[in-house]
């Protein structure tokens, strides 16, 4: 049951071969098994978890059920959710009840699908590997000495040990797809303004965006059926006609079912940097994609080397006037003792948040500090103009991108917390997607097998043109029917668990 | 030395719109502490702003009425700074692209002792939107500040002039004009004691004919026009006695204390800071299209410098009578409707400028709620026009109408002031005066004009003021001869 879509669920829950509480619990239970070795939730609450369930069950009699009725999903922690604890994993928001539901979860709320808890990350969604989480590390499920990716790796490691239906995530320089190339799942970010932002707590406004983190293309585009949508209390979400993001799944069937698809191979995303074992599992699955009736064709990105840099500017210039409101004032850590308005905010920062969220404050700040602004940010706004150039440049010559989403397979628990840049590299192939605000997903393509012998997920990333999702998940899912690297799972009896440390 | 003041205004206009700048909640005055502050006001996490409609509305007016470029794209940045009752740790406002740009508002300043009246073109800089912040309340908790945040959100147009300004009567002179404008548009209701309309002057001198600028001292939250003139008037000896007396002038901001009439300096020296300013990433550049001026414009009433050419040219007034009565709305709006009423424009412009003017500001009340109605005064005007009084007459019924006696003819009727016109009337009294005053007329008569003065002025008396002087005048000349 574990293992089932979420179509089969949704069928299993309207013929009434289960209930909602019966799967939410089995859910619950497993992840009572499990989680405090993977750590991939931080907030439970039964309570309201079995209550929507039950409701659901209510829906589901009464006829009302949509696809996503009675199904549990895990929910990112930096989406407010009413009267859940909404932490983003930092001691800032150790305490927070959030008052109010985002966008997201009021329409997963209203589609009857249950929130089984919400999932560790790392600190205000700074990171790539869970490990700046004030509530601890996540371990990745195919091997728990490596990490899951971030900063969405509870989310992750949730859908990579079945610990929930699927999961929502968010992706601002690569945290939903490279948590899922390293847990081998399926994650899509979609367009920037696709999913609105509202409740979601903010990293970096102009490239935060939600998405789902599930077991295949077909969960994705369920998922997005949800989530996607406009709401005028975002800004920049895009007013635009609701999709159905199943339609074309049923035609990836037959012969050559992407006959004619031009696939673009960007040339930088084969260059140094890239690990020779990741870079064979993608070329195979490239050839697999020939045989589907694809077309290769040789694109460039030449600006792709910049975005690193350029994403280390505009992200940290955000993020620091973002997190100015975490002052201890109204809500959020406070504290214990000051003598004075400054040192009660100095005092309450400095104990509230990590070393890499500070660290990031501090780049922000210096970046729009007078004298520097115009050779940062300014310089950063244009150069990202640029690298969104690249990408129309090369949808002129195909019709979706084809490449790493990540330059290695899961890396060591600690092995490069000590490096911050060596962190930044993670997202080589991912962040230039953000900064050009299209849509990436990362399949599942196959494994590499690590020094100790353990088999690695390694995912595809596909990119597409602005609104393509649905053509993206076709590409997907054609992909996931003649192969089965997503069903794969990662073995987590007993004695491949240990308890968790001090214990 | 002979010294020069130089003034600039910044003028916070409060928009009357119903929720915030950036959010539903409501900006109503006076509601119990953070009754009014929604998850956005709060600054919750997660929360976004979504820019309100009527604000912008209300720009595109006042950018409208002053005749400025209103930009067709302009961008909300985050202006950095923690403060308690910030709740975001930014305020949003507008910094490099304005949706206001230049425009240009005449100013009417009165006579003074030492000049007659006169009008002056003062050059607005910008116009941008911003939000306001909440409020430290100190004393309510024992040992603690406390924060409200009702006022946190609520929408401000941000209007600042060029130092265009010479003297503490130009500045105020401004600041009512701006006031009584942004009233007459519709976009705020002038409330200067709940803050609606807050002025922070900058002030600085330098010797007459230097074209180069003082270094400024800003007078901050000016809410009355009294305080506003007592301060500059303090602020501007200050600096000169300052710098006779070898003293320099350092960059400050200032508060006026009304009690001493003194300005006093918040802060020694301006402090460096650095707002780390950025374009929101949370709100699209506003987009401003001509269609989008073209409906506000339909919406708009006549603007103050249209009906003023249209007073000259359709009512043969003066400029300067055209100016003053569309200084306020409720002056123009009071004195088409005597006109329309059926009243002769000059006459009415010199009655409402004159005598109504001058009731209403000995009782210290508004036009609106004068006692004489618009229609009352035209009714007046017509009996002057209709010789049933004379002038002088006119004025004891204007009484008799503030007082409440009744209306117009009533009141001529009660009082007897009706104008005598009737020829064979008139005749009787002049021949009843010139036989009593036989030495007068040959005084007259030996070439005296003024003899002829003194009789007029006996005719009249002997009529109690209610013959018709015209003719008089007419009847006498020709009775002498």
């Amino acid at each position: 049951m574990i293992n089932s879509s979420l179509k089969q669920l949704g069928q299993q829950l309207a013929s009434k071969q289960i209930s909602s509480v019966e799967l939410t619990q089995a859910y619950l239970q497993r992840m009572a098994q499990l989680n405090p070795t993977i750590n991939a939730y931080v907030t439970l609450d039964e309570e309201k978890t079995l209550a929507q369930a039950k409701a659901a069950d209510v829906r589901i009699a009464a006829g009302d059920a949509s696809p996503l009725t009675g199904i549990p999903l895990a929910q990112k922690d930096i989406f407010c959710a009413k009267g859940w604890r909404t932490t983003c994993s930092s001691k800032m928001l150790e305490n927070f009840i959030s008052p109010y539901d985002a966008h997201v979860i009021s329409q997963f709320d209203a589609a009857g699908a249950v929130n089984l808890g919400k999932t560790n990350m790392d600190e205000f969604a700074m990171g790539s590997s869970n490990e700046t989480s004030y509530f601890g590390g996540v371990k990745n499920p195919w091997d728990l000495d490596r990490v899951p990716g971030g900063s969405s790796g509870g989310s992750a490691a949730a859908v990579a040990a079945r610990l929930c239906a699927a999961a929502t995530g968010t992706d601002t320089g690569g945290s939903i797809r490279q948590p899922a190339s390293l847990c081998g799942f399926t994650g899509l970010k979609p367009t920037y303004g696709l999913v609105s932002r509202y409740g979601m707590i903010a990293f970096a406004s102009s490239l935060d965006q939600a998405g789902p983190m599930a077991k295949s293309a077909e969960d994705c585009a369920l998922m997005m059926n949800v989530m996607a949508g406009f709401d005028e209390r975002d800004s920049t979400s895009v007013n635009r006609e609701k999709e159905d993001y199943t339609r074309g799944l049923s035609a990836m069937t037959g012969e050559q079912p992407l006959k004619g698809l031009r696939i673009g191979l960007p040339k930088e995303y084969f260059a140094e940097g890239l690990s020779a074992d990741v870079a064979k599992v993608i070329e195979t699955a490239v050839a697999e994609y020939q045989k589907l009736g694809a077309d290769i064709v040789d694109i460039s990105l030449p600006n792709n080397n910049l975005s690193i840099p350029v994403y280390y500017v505009l992200a940290p210039a955000e993020a620091s006037s973002n997190l100015s409101r975490y002052d201890g004032v109204r809500y959020g850590h406070r504290a214990a003792e000051y003598h004075d308005l400054m040192e009660m905010y100095m005092k309450s920062r400095a104990e509230g948040f990590g070393a890499e969220v500070k660290r990031r404050i501090l780049i922000g700040t210096y970046v729009l500090s007078a004298g520097y602004y115009d050779a940062y940010y300014l310089k950063a706004q244009q150069i990202r103009r640029l690298i969104a150039q690249d990408f129309v440049e090369a949808f002129k010559h195909c019709d979706v991108i084809m490449g790493p989403a990540a330059p290695s397979t899961a890396f060591k628990a600690g092995e490069k917390t000590n490096d911050p840049v060596a962190m930044y590299l993670e997202d080589l192939y991912t962040i230039a997607v953000n900064l050009a605000g299209l849509p990436g997903m990362s399949i599942p393509a196959g494994f590499a097998t690590s020094a100790e012998g353990k088999a690695l997920p390694v995912g595809l990333q596909i990119i597409g043109n602005y609104f393509d999702e649905a053509r993206m998940l076709d590409v997907g899912h054609a992909y996931q029917q003649v192969t089965d690297w997503h069903l794969r799972v990662p073995n987590l009896d007993e004695s491949n668990l240990r308890m968790p440390e001090g214990i | 030395m002979q010294w020069e003041v130089v003034i600039g205004l910044e003028t916070h206009v409060q928009l009357q719109t119903h929720s915030k700048q950036f959010s539903g909640a409501s900006t109503t005055y006076g509601a119990a502490p953070n009754t009014q502050a929604c998850e956005v006001s709060i600054a919750l996490p997660g929360v976004l702003p979504v820019l309100n409609k009527k604000a912008v509305e209300c720009a595109i007016k006042f950018g409208l009425a002053i005749d400025a470029e209103i930009a067709p794209r302009s961008v909300f940045s985050r202006k950095n700074y923690f403060y308690p009752d910030l709740p975001k740790g930014y305020q949003i406002s507008q910094f490099e692209l304005p949706v206001v740009g230049k425009g240009k508002l005449m100013i009417q300043v009165p006579a003074s002792k030492n000049a007659d009246a006169y009008e002056k073109l003062v050059n607005i800089t910008r116009a941008h939107l911003e939000e306001d912040a909440g409020k430290s309340v100190h004393g309510a908790v024992e040992g603690m500040s406390g924060i409200d945040l009702n006022r946190a959100g609520t929408p401000l147009l941000e209007i600042v002039t060029e130092p265009d300004m010479r003297s503490a009567a130009e500045a105020v002179a401004y600041a009512k004009k701006l006031h009584e404008l942004v009233q007459w548009i519709g976009i705020c209701d002038g409330n200067m004691q709940e803050g609606s309309f807050r002025c922070d002057v900058n002030v600085s001198v330098r010797p007459k004919g230097s074209d180069t600028l003082g270094t400024r001292r800003e007078i901050k939250n000016l809410n009355s026009f009294k305080f506003m003139q007592q301060a500059i008037e303090y602020e501007t000896q200050w600096q000169i006695d300052t710098l006779e007396d070898g003293g320099k002038i350092q960059q400050a901001t200032v508060l006026f204390n009304p009690d001493s009439g003194e300005t006093r300096a918040m802060r020694s020296k301006e402090e460096a800071n650095d707002y780390r300013y950025f374009p929101d990433p949370d709100l699209l550049p506003l987009a401003v299209t001509e269609a989008d001026k073209q409906r506000v414009l339909a919406d708009m009433p006549e603007l103050p410098q249209v009906l003023q050419a249209r007073f000259v040219s359709e009512y043969q007034l003066s400029s300067y009578d055209a100016s003053t009565l569309t200084a306020a709305k409720s002056v123009a709006d009071y004195f088409v409707t005597v006109v329309d009423a059926g009243a002769e424009p000059k006459q009415a412009a010199n009655w409402v400028m004159g005598a109504l003017s001058a009731k209403l500001n000995a009782e210290e009340k508004a036009i609106t709620d004068s006692p004489v109605s618009a229609v009352q005064l035209a009714a007046l005007l017509k009996r002057i026009a209709d010789h049933t009084i004379s002038n002088n007459a006119a004025k004891q019924v204007f009484e008799g109408l503030w007082a409440g006696e009744g209306d117009v003819d009533a009141i001529i009727e009660v009082k007897g002031l009706k104008q005598v016109s009737d020829t064979g009337a008139i005749e009787a009294i002049i021949a009843e005066v010139l036989a009593a005053n036989q030495a007068m007329v040959d005084e007259y008569k030996a070439g005296k004009e003024k003899a002829f003065n003194a009789l007029v002025g006996q005719c009249m008396k002997a009529s109690k003021g209610k013959a018709n002087p015209a003719q008089v005048n007419e009847l006498l000349k020709k009775m002498l001869s």
